[in-house]
């Protein structure tokens, strides 16, 4: 397993090095250094000699990707490329344009994320997992039926709908949740139930269905006939062997966005005022701080590739079956 | 889930205080003002700061040597940390004294600022040093520094040790020369150098010496120019070349704020910055409030300086005022000390309706008004703006004020289409401001909030009253100050331009216009864009829309390749000069990279600017500027679009306060009762549990059947194959 691991680790490599370059492309098509100084130093009185001095304080004075000026290898290292790359392989985010620590934004942002998301995921599953169970118990009946329709009802609405409508009932009107803020400790038990409430409802909808889906597959299969030949229960078909055998692939989707969890919902944070990871790449873009975004889309990829590892290992857990090769 | 939270809420407040509420009860019946911010300030030291939604907070902290009067209008300088008014004189090239500032002659001015005495610091690890005068965190190491996650964590009260110090001239001559700093990268650094004697030749020095990266102490005599001088401990001198006589403005901005080097040497610990503590995100100052929480993306806490007002006299409410200021309440406080309010806590909201929501439910004390609000709390009545019922019976106070802004649709004067100075080209663009209906504009992308502008000059920096007859309006697009001329006679305009009928001679088509517009994303981006166009069609002129983002906006306006753009200038300062400045032809975007973004260049402008300057006598100078005013209206290069209008909204416990729209230092004025901010936050917002009990019957009446059924079908084994 740990030669796997190992292997995959090694991947990760070229992967992380063409989504830096991807970013560092795509960010610097958009945006000159001189744009950036320009946006720091402000809209007034500013003149070229400071946008100059700007970007050599902050090392965008270097060419891109070539440098001709150089010989040898350090027309290569000796670009911004390289000096604001090479440093994150060893996770140093350094500092933002404006001058804050990205490695300490990211430790403090990412708690009140996790306090929002590790909830709502969990309880998203036992909830939704229970209804998707019930309707395939009662598939065929008013109550999958019903529970069908009222998914794709759920599905149709968007999640801002939930958030504005959740604040304007619970909040405002019936008065039962702070509408928006956060604290640290116990108090911020206040602030984050009505955004997993939100996250909850929202996601009702895509996930039973999902869920549903799922088992039906399951249902078909030859090993509950053999279940049911055996004269199995109906609770016992669908909880002990349909579940179980439906665990692949919900692991595999839980799994994989466990690291994701921690980058935070856009969305929620900024109506809930929860000041969290949620916002930080899309507050960076605006402000076009390039150290903060190649940091956040660096270590996302990071996430997704440990995610995919992640759910490599919970395969052979789940499935003996499945070895590593 | 709820009953829990009702517990948790209980456990920590009043009884019967709002379960709902974002504050413990002990925080909101308490001094203290409850108030958001929506960006996230950036910089927070005063030589980098300079946008709107930083000074709202370092202009509590700082107090430069001046400011504006909080209650006179129009705006009026008065000493805030100096002692007396400034002392201004006036050299010629053989540095003989000339008598008056009314002279050409003048090659260099030199300004003496006397400051109060015993004035102090805010508390702070900075200055805190033991009976021996040791500071005892300038040399901490790193592993000392990683226990500090905020500036609260240093212990000020050890025994036999201090936390404050006197406040010298020095420490203004200390932030001048910060600004020159290549390492802080203040925004008017190239602006100041151009004024202020010798001051690139710090920037020089430090270009340098900052590559040792140490601390440097700028108090050093190697740093010493001939545009600084230090005359005793309260006393320093500034001098700038040649006659600027808006400089005095500049003293009231928190660029001008005092740093004590202390502050500096303390920030510059390695280590500190990997924390987030530095100048930018914990300033030291003077001022009333200190920073004592930031986390920038959730909540920053003003809290009363300790210091404030302790040996001398830093700040009372003013004893008089404008009349009908009395009246109204707003010398109710006269001549007590500031300020009032203990602590001030701001919320990031980056959402209108949760500020909204909250304001209703009294956990903010005031509010804007969004555009999605708008028609809950105002409401229109033959013209005139008032607060809707609901507001009222809430006793909702609505304040009103101009900005001390303009907004306007420009003409680059170096296209050959639309620039120029000939009678053709100028009809063109008049024809354009004719049609152009501003009025419009204002009802339906602003909600009625702005006044059309008939000059570059808000009302706000120069009444009507100050304009000349006849020209409180601008003659070359109005018939009277409210009535446009027709739309004939700009047709006419454009046949004399060569236009006759929006075709181009040059294609036989329809005219084409290029507008370049900064993408804003917001929702009615395309109904703008729409609306732009109609007015346009009436002259049968095609208006090509050309968005990008604002920094691709930028590069088109420096490279001078837009024909049409729409932007703004706010005041830095109350003077007609600070807005008409924007028309020199030294200041011409494309070729000197200045602020005149129309690239507008009248030679005759420049002489009247000059003359404008070099005039003493008020009437004059009015008289100079109605002339330059009346140029432009002829010129035309802008279409001078609008000044917006704020509207603030307040519950009735606030006391009543006076719009400050040029500085910001007015959180020292405000004051509250908190007690009837408590009674309203109870009677408004207990929580209604019937539906709840509605959901559980529901709830219910769903599983009942369900478990039934279930059980039924448990009884029976699934039929075998």
């Amino acid at each position: 397993m740990w030669r796997y691991i190992l292997k995959r680790l090694m991947f990760a490599i070229p992967i992380l090095l063409g989504v830096n370059i991807i970013t560092f492309t795509l960010f610097f098509v958009v945006n000159s250094p001189d744009d950036m100084a320009r946006i720091h130093l402000g809209a007034k009185r500013v003149t070229q000699e400071q946008v100059q001095q700007w970007k050599v304080a902050h090392g965008y004075d270097k060419p891109l990707l070539v440098n001709n000026a150089e010989t040898g290898l350090k027309i290569i290292t000796n670009t911004l490329f390289v000096d604001q790359t090479i440093k994150l392989f060893m996770f140093e985010y350094g500092v933002s344009d404006t001058g804050r620590n990205i490695s300490y934004d990211i430790k403090h942002r990412m708690w009140p994320s996790l306090a929002i998301a590790v909830p709502a995921l969990l309880l998203g599953l036992v909830i939704n997992i229970t209804i998707a169970m019930l309707m395939i118990f009662f598939r065929g009946t008013y109550i999958d039926n019903i529970g069908s329709v009222m998914c794709i009802v759920l599905m149709s609405i968007s999640t801002l709908f939930f958030i504005i409508g959740g604040q304007y009932l619970f909040a405002r009107t019936l008065n039962w949740f702070p509408i928006s803020g956060y604290s640290e400790g116990f108090l911020a038990l206040k602030f984050i139930a009505l955004p997993v409430l939100v996250a909850l409802i929202s996601s009702v909808g895509l996930e039973v269905r999902w869920y549903r889906n799922l088992f039906l597959e399951e249902l078909h299969k030859e090993y509950v006939n053999t279940a049911k030949a055996k004269g199995c229960s109906h609770s016992a078909i669908l909880f002990k062997h349909i579940l179980k055998n439906a665990m692949i692939p919900i692991l595999t989707t839980v799994i994989i966005v466990l690291p994701h969890l921690f980058l935070g919902s856009l969305l929620l944070e900024s109506f809930f005022g929860i000041p969290g990871l949620g916002s930080y790449t899309i507050e960076a873009i605006h402000q076009q701080d390039f150290a903060i975004v190649k940091s956040m889309v660096f270590l996302g990829a990071v996430l997704y590739i440990v995610g995919l590892i992640l759910t490599d290992i919970a395969y052979t857990l789940v499935d003996p079956r499945i070895k590593f090769e | 889930m709820l009953l829990l939270l009702i517990g948790a809420s209980r456990a920590y407040s009043n009884n019967s205080y709002p379960i709902n509420s974002p504050y413990p009860y002990s925080e909101a019946s308490k001094n203290t003002l409850f108030s958001h911010y929506d960006e996230q300030p950036k910089h927070l030291d005063p030589a980098r700061s300079y946008s709107a939604p930083e000074q709202v907070f370092i202009s509590q902290i700082y107090e430069p040597p001046y400011q504006y009067n909080y209650l006179i209008r129009p705006y009026k300088l008065e000493p805030l940390s100096a002692s007396e008014d400034i002392l201004a004189e006036y050299y010629d090239n053989h540095n003989n004294k000339l008598p008056t500032a009314a002279t050409n002659k003048i090659a260099y001015t030199v300004y003496t600022i006397k400051i109060k005495q015993q004035i102090y610091y805010q508390p702070h690890p900075a200055f805190t040093r033991d009976i021996n005068n040791n500071f005892l965190f300038h040399n901490l190491d790193k592993k000392t520094i990683s226990k500090f996650t905020s500036i609260s964590d240093f212990d000020l009260n050890r025994k036999n040790t201090i936390s404050t110090r006197e406040l010298e001239a020095a420490d203004f001559i200390y932030a001048i020369k910060r600004l020159s700093d290549p390492k802080i990268q203040s925004p008017i650094y190239g602006f100041m150098s151009n004024y202020i004697y010798n001051l690139t030749d710090i920037n020089k020095l430090l270009l340098v010496d900052n590559q040792a990266d140490k601390f440097i102490n700028l108090n050093d005599k190697k740093y010493d120019i001939d545009g600084l001088k230090l005359i005793d401990r309260h006393t320093y001198q500034i001098k700038i070349k040649g006659n600027y006589p808006q400089f005095i403005y500049w003293f009231a901005m928190n660029f001008f704020a005092p740093i004590a080097w202390e502050v500096d040497k303390f920030y510059s610990q390695e280590g500190l910055k990997a924390q987030n503590i530095s100048m930018d995100t914990y300033p030291v100052g003077t001022g009333p409030y200190m920073m004592t929480v930031n986390k920038p993306n959730q909540q920053i806490v003003l809290e009363k300086n300790p210091n404030y007002n302790l040996k001398t006299l830093q700040g009372i409410y003013p004893i008089s005022g404008m009349p009908g200021d009395k009246e109204v309440g707003l010398l109710s406080k006269a001549g007590q000390k500031l300020p009032f309010i203990d602590k001030v806590i701001f919320n990031l909201e980056k959402e209108s309706i949760p500020v909204w929501s909250k304001f209703l439910q009294g956990y903010y004390d005031s509010a804007g008004i969004s555009s999605d609000n708008f028609n809950q709390a105002i409401t229109v009545a033959n013209n005139n703006f008032g607060l809707s019922e609901e507001m009222q019976e809430k006793g909702v106070k609505l304040i009103r004020a101009m900005e001390p802004s303009i907004f306007y649709w420009g003409f680059n004067m170096l296209d050959p289409v639309v620039g120029g100075y000939t009678e053709k080209q100028k009809k063109l663009r008049k024809a354009i401001s004719i049609v152009f209906n501003v009025e419009e504009y204002i009802n339906i992308f602003l909600n009625g909030r702005g006044k059309v502008a008939h000059d570059p000059v808000p009302p706000v920096i120069m009444g009507d009253e100050d304009k000349d007859k006849g020209l409180g309006f601008n003659t070359h697009v109005y018939i009277d100050k409210k009535t446009k001329k027709s739309l004939e006679t700009a047709k006419q305009y454009l046949a004399e331009a060569g236009f006759k009928d929006g075709i181009d001679p040059k294609t036989g088509q329809q005219l084409i216009i290029n507008f370049d517009a900064i993408m804003s994303g917001e929702a009615d981006e395309s109904a703008l864009f729409n609306w732009l166009r109609e007015q346009f069609q009436l002259l049968n002129i095609k208006l090509n829309i050309r968005a990008t983002q604002y920094n691709r906006f930028q590069e088109k306006m420096r490279q001078g390749t837009a024909q049409m753009f729409f932007w703004g200038w706010s005041a830095d300062y109350p003077d007609p000069e600070n807005f008409l400045f924007l028309f020199l032809c030294k200041q011409g975007k494309v070729n000197n990279n200045g602020e005149n973004a129309a690239n507008y260049c009248n030679q005759k402008f420049d002489k009247l600017f000059d003359q404008m300057q070099n005039t003493n006598d008020v009437q004059a100078k009015i008289k100079v500027i109605n002339q330059m005013i009346q140029l432009l209206q002829d010129d035309s290069p802008w279409i001078f679009g609008l000044s917006t209008e704020s509207y603030l909204l307040q519950h009735a416990w606030n006391d009543p306060v006076k719009p400050l729209t040029i500085g910001n230092n007015n959180l020292k004025y405000r004051s509250i009762n908190p007690k009837e901010r408590v009674a309203y936050q109870i009677k408004n917002n207990q929580p209604i549990t019937w539906p709840l009990i509605i959901f559980v019957l529901v709830i219910m009446a769903i599983l009942l059947p369900v478990i039934i059924s279930y059980y039924k079908k448990t009884r029976n084994p699934p039929s075998r194959i």
